[in-house]
């Protein structure tokens, strides 16, 4: 490579890879159905994941309809309560959040963002999306099984997950460690394709310090995932082998129900560890995609280069590598050593300094910027909001004293779901507002995505703001229903009501946002091919949507990092990443065409 | 402008709303009142950090939002800046571990002389066990449960002979004096918690987990169960009554020992 | 497990250093060609593929391991523990097939970087039919077990033990499978340029599996218990 001199008149060949072997689809069914093209992959994990996710969402109505006017409603049993938040919590977190992120997001940003043709093993690419298809159909048989889904909590702590006084204790929870084996496995095989494509697949001149911060974070999550899901995997097999073949991995000597079991030996605690060890990184494994891609939609649309883009890449590493020393701030009270809460109390709170700079960086970003209030930087700040207020909340939690009379409560609920729900799901719309210009070629509606956003943004805060302080009256979590408690308020049952009432309507909401994905796709105003005005690659492609292989004939060169916004003396108020500097462009661009071939 | 009058409206509702709340912590009934303080301490330094953060969000908004010819300013970073900003962070966060972990470590040490007895759970009820005239609590095993020792004390160890057995009653424990409990699960995880009294902790199948506290004020408290355990999870209830030393032991004279149930079971038959 | 956490930081944070983390980027315009080794890797895909792999399979092995040697060490109210179990003589013979196995493929890889195609055909089998005796053996010794009364649910020492060799057993034939398309690719006798990687990616795997035997077999054999002290120690 030594035979680029930039700045003197050298010659500036055309970006030269490995070529990737492209797939060439011959048919209709291996072009959209059995696809190894990354962006078709991108969109049918993404279809996907938002079809079990209105299932997830029909759940939390029925939850909160039961919690609020509980009761009420005769089709609504303590069986099935406990089946509903279950399935919620494991869809939510496995098979939406994290399927949309890495494999939906991830799919389609990392090659176009790189500059590559296409994820280095596209048919291990296609596998890991049926994998992921066929685990979410389990998920969906085991609520057809008899006794139903299982009912153990999304955590499914041993020895109740598997014995009598739960619900699916029969066929549930065998299809939910099936669907999250085959979950795991297909994972595996995409998370291989975005780690090797980020290390091996990136286009001459885009070096790891010119990447855009949303390729950082799906690509840190990544890795954490592909190190910290075999946790899961080994779990589940134990518990399997529990449930199915009698073993005792988890499983103590104990009577049920009067009845002596023929278990013994086992701990119960070691499932525990083993899922938190999954469990935490999971959070990031979702936050850190969140992260990086809302830094890109702060700054394009702020026209603002990223502040303290180092410190922002050093803190998504830091905390990548934090997050896997502090499981255990999820077991203070689990009856585990209690020496190791000084441990895991300290490096739970140090985790919150890289996060804070994060935090700082973008509203510092806002800070002598060009706002626009486009729908998805109007996401941007409502994901700002409610990540500060639900990692703030993670500071009681993580102090292990604060968690004693905390924890088990709605206010845990209401941390979770404010720092890992509604705050990567802010993100999850603002960039589906963002990109989908890409995908498709139109823009989505304007006026319908103000008004989800409104409806989305205020009504989640008005659901799980005040839940926290039913978590500090102590309102258990996971209570079917309260009965007479003498130290909850009548008060508290209002506050039921106003919360229930408010997700309902949020959930409304979300039929704005499907109605208008449809619709855009058809009636959208034609976007071009880059509506945003933005730096990084994917928007530079030769054709919108961008056809297969991305790039047509030449590869894209990269010249600088992806956040030269608003640089002075520069004409207009963004310079893309493959714009070659002054004085080299023209010899540039006539190498580029002379080397085709 | 309507974006930004709403983030400054999240920002102050959100305090507004804090110092109005009807609903906060049931009256403490034990020691552990330093909780409570850290507790505070935490409000008051991320409610601030909250309210600066969305209030300075909701400025730029107002301040920099575009109009035609704005242009942003460059500047990709400022070290200092960030630095600054960092160490101020960890001053924060310092201020509320150090408090935190002070406490914690009067959590896990138990003062000497603490009177210890055992709290068992099991799908879905609460019992007790409290160790009579010698002292001591005999040992346990679930495969000893049956209907006549639902708790599982082991019939050959003449510690456990004299233990008091309450299944299916209310605890009794005299104010002031601290106590030790020693949790035991019969069968799935479970967790004892009486929300006047803060702390709370599993109880596991297999393993003796424990905690300690003095109560503090005589009353009448509630047993919540605060780790999932199935169908019956909301069900699991019991009481806790805190009274004066002399009432306390007039209601342990009136308990029975685990030898004369086995004894009364024996002369049923 | 945090032993083995602290490879792959180790790893990445070397590569991490070597990637001019703390440049200024917005300061550098121009292709990267003015700084060596920041561009794309050149190892091949599926090398660099196989790593990642590797690292999971070695966090899945090192997670089993671990959860193995927590449940040696904490004890709890019930010990219900089986006698240990006899380490049988068998695994013994076992070892040296999966290290005879590693040698052939590695021989094999020299042989195919010389293109001495005859040799690498011959150790391509030999490794494949000693990796097979290596299955088989396994299986036996799980019969020998089950006939002296060391079942499955025996208890939960035996249970880990089925595990930990079950999933080793898979992950063997799992790499066989790879393995014959490797032989089957190198029948022709013809050194093609996939064909080599792929006795080099089968050697790599080979090796990385053996090692993760070592560690299960020296655990079932006992000699690993003075660590799981040291574990019992520092977790009490």
């Amino acid at each position: 490579m030594g035979e680029v001199i930039f700045g003197s008149g050298g010659v500036v060949p055309a970006a030269e890879l490995p070529d990737v072997e492209l797939y060439h689809a011959k048919t209709w069914i291996t072009k959209y159905v059995f696809s190894q093209d990354a962006k078709v992959i991108a969109v049918q994990y993404s279809i996907t994941a938002m079809a079990i996710g209105v299932v997830a969402l029909v759940l939390s109505w029925l939850m909160r309809l039961q919690l609020g006017f509980p009761g009420t409603f005769s089709f609504i049993s303590a069986e099935g309560y406990y089946q509903f938040i279950t399935m919620h919590g494991m869809i939510m977190v496995i098979y939406l959040l994290t399927a949309l992120f890495l494999g939906g997001f991830g799919n389609y940003l990392i090659p176009l963002m790189v500059g590559a043709r296409d994820m280095v093993f596209p048919y291990a690419n296609m596998l890991s999306y049926w994998l992921y298809l066929l685990a979410v159909l389990v998920l969906v048989a085991s609520i057809f099984a008899p006794g139903g889904p299982t009912g153990a909590g999304w955590t499914l702590y041993p020895p109740q997950a598997i014995l009598g006084g739960t619900p699916g204790a029969e066929a549930g929870i065998i299809l939910m460690l099936l669907s999250l084996i085959l979950f795991i496995i297909g994972f595996t095989m995409g998370g291989l394709n975005y780690v090797v494509t980020v290390l091996q697949g990136r286009t001459r001149g885009m070096t790891l310090m010119r990447m855009p911060l949303t390729v950082w974070g799906i690509f840190t999550a990544t890795v954490m995932a592909l190190l910290a899901f075999p946790a899961l995997f080994v779990a589940a097999v134990m518990m399997l082998f529990d449930r199915t073949l009698g073993t005792s991995f988890f499983m103590p000597s104990l009577v049920s129900m009067g009845e002596h079991l023929k278990y013994g030996g086992g701990s119960p605690i070691l499932w525990q560890h083993l899922f938190w060890f999954f469990g935490h990184p999971e959070v990031y494994i979702v936050a850190l995609p969140a992260f990086g891609i809302v830094s890109d939609l702060i700054s394009v649309h702020a026209r603002k280069a990223i502040f303290g883009y180092r410190m922002m890449v050093w803190a998504i590493v830091i905390i990548g590598a934090l997050s896997f020393v502090v499981w255990a701030h999820h077991m203070y009270v689990s009856g585990m050593n209690l020496n190791f809460g000084f441990f895991f109390a300290v490096t739970t709170l140090i985790i919150a300094v890289p996060t804070a700079i994060k935090v700082y960086n973008w509203v510092l970003t806002l800070w002598h910027a060009d706002i626009h209030l486009t729908v998805p930087m109007l996401f941007a700040l409502g994901f700002v909001v409610t990540f500060v207020n639900g990692g703030l909340t993670g500071l009681f939690l993580g102090n292990v004293v604060v968690d004693l009379p905390l924890s088990a409560t709605m206010f845990v609920v209401a941390h979770f779901h404010m720092v890992m729900g509604v705050a990567p799901i802010l993100v999850v719309f603002g960039g589906i507002y963002h990109w989908y210009p890409k995908v498709t070629g139109r823009m989505m509606d304007d006026r319908l995505g103000k008004l989800h956003f409104w409806v989305t943004f205020l009504g989640a805060y008005a659901i799980f703001f005040p839940m926290h302080y039913l978590g500090l009256i102590g309102v258990p979590r996971r209570y079917y229903e309260l009965g007479e408690t003498a130290f909850i308020p009548k008060s508290a049952e209002t506050l039921n009501v106003f919360i229930t009432l408010a997700a309902l309507i949020v959930g409304a909401a979300q039929m704005v946002f499907l109605f208008n994905l449809v619709r855009s796709l058809f009636n959208g105003r034609l976007a071009g091919g880059n509506p945003w005005n933005a730096t990084s690659l994917e928007w530079q492609t030769p054709e919108t949507p961008p056809a297969h292989g991305n790039w047509g004939k030449e590869l894209p060169v990269v010249y600088r990092w992806a956040y030269d916004y608003s640089v002075p003396g520069a004409e207009r108020d963004f310079i893309p990443q493959n714009q070659p500097p002054a004085g080299v462009a023209a010899q540039a661009t006539i190498t580029a065409v002379s080397a085709a071939h | 402008m309507v974006v930004a009058l709403v983030l400054v409206l999240v920002a102050v509702g959100s305090v507004v709303f804090h110092l109005l709340s009807p609903w906060w912590f049931t009256p403490i009934a034990s020691n552990w009142g330093y909780i409570d303080a850290t507790i505070n301490i935490t409000f008051w330094i991320t409610g601030f950090v909250f309210s600066a953060v969305v209030l300075f969000m909701a400025y730029c908004v107002f301040r920099f939002r575009h109009v035609d010819g704005r242009r942003a300013a460059h500047q990709p970073e400022s070290t200092r800046l960030e630095s600054w900003l960092g160490i101020a962070t960890a001053v924060g966060v310092a201020a509320m571990l150090a408090p935190g972990l002070f406490v914690w470590s009067q959590f896990v040490t138990v003062p000497a002389g603490t009177a210890e007895l055992e709290v068992v759970g099991q799908q879905w009820q609460w019992s007790f066990r409290l160790p009579g005239k010698q002292g001591r609590l005999g040992t346990s095993d679930p495969q000893y449960v049956s209907a006549d020792n639902p708790l599982g004390l082991n019939p050959n160890d003449p510690k456990g002979r004299d233990n008091i057995v309450i299944v299916g009653d209310d605890l009794h424990l005299p104010i002031g004096k601290p106590v030790k409990l020693l949790l035991r699960s019969l069968d799935v995880v479970h967790d004892f918690w009486v929300p006047e009294f803060r702390a709370k902790m599993d109880l596991l199948p297999g393993l003796v987990t424990y905690f300690w506290f003095t109560p503090t004020k005589v009353g009448t408290y509630e047993i919540l169960c605060a780790g999932f355990c199935g169908i019956g999870h909301p069900q699991m209830r019991g009481s806790v009554v805190v009274e004066e030393e002399n009432a306390y032991q007039a209601w342990l004279g009136k308990q029975q020992t685990f030898e004369q149930l086995t004894k009364k079971q024996l002369a049923k038959k | 497990m945090l032993l083995f956490l602290a490879v792959v930081a180790a790893i990445s944070g070397w590569w991490l250093s070597q990637q001019r983390l703390t440049s200024k980027p917005w300061l550098e315009e121009g292709v990267q060609g003015d700084f060596p080794g920041t561009g794309a890797s050149s190892l091949p895909a599926a090398k660099l593929g196989l790593g990642v792999f590797l690292a999971v399979v070695g966090s899945l092995f090192a997670l089993l391991i671990s959860a193995y040697l927590m449940r040696v060490s904490t004890t709890s109210l019930n010990i219900l523990d089986g006698p240990k179990l006899p380490g049988p003589r068998l695994l013994w013979f076992n070892t040296g097939m999966l290290v005879l196995s590693s040698v052939a493929l590695q021989w094999a890889w020299l042989q195919a970087r010389r293109r001495q195609m005859d040799g690498v055909r011959v150790n391509l089998l030999v490794a494949a039919v000693s990796a097979l005796a290596f299955v088989a053996g396994q299986l036996l010794v799980w019969r020998q077990l089950t006939q002296s009364g060391y079942f499955l649910t025996s208890s939960p020492a035996n249970s880990f033990f089925y595990l930990l060799t079950g999933v080793h057993g898979l992950h063997v034939l799992g790499g066989l499978a790879a393995l014959g398309r490797t032989i089957a690719r190198a029948w022709p006798g013809v050194a093609t340029e996939p064909m080599r990687l792929g006795v080099e990616l089968c050697a790599i795997y080979w090796h990385f599996l053996l090692l993760i035997w070592l560690v299960v077999f020296s655990l079932v054999m006992g000699w690993a218990d003075d660590f799981a002290d040291i574990c019992r120690a520092l977790i009490t």
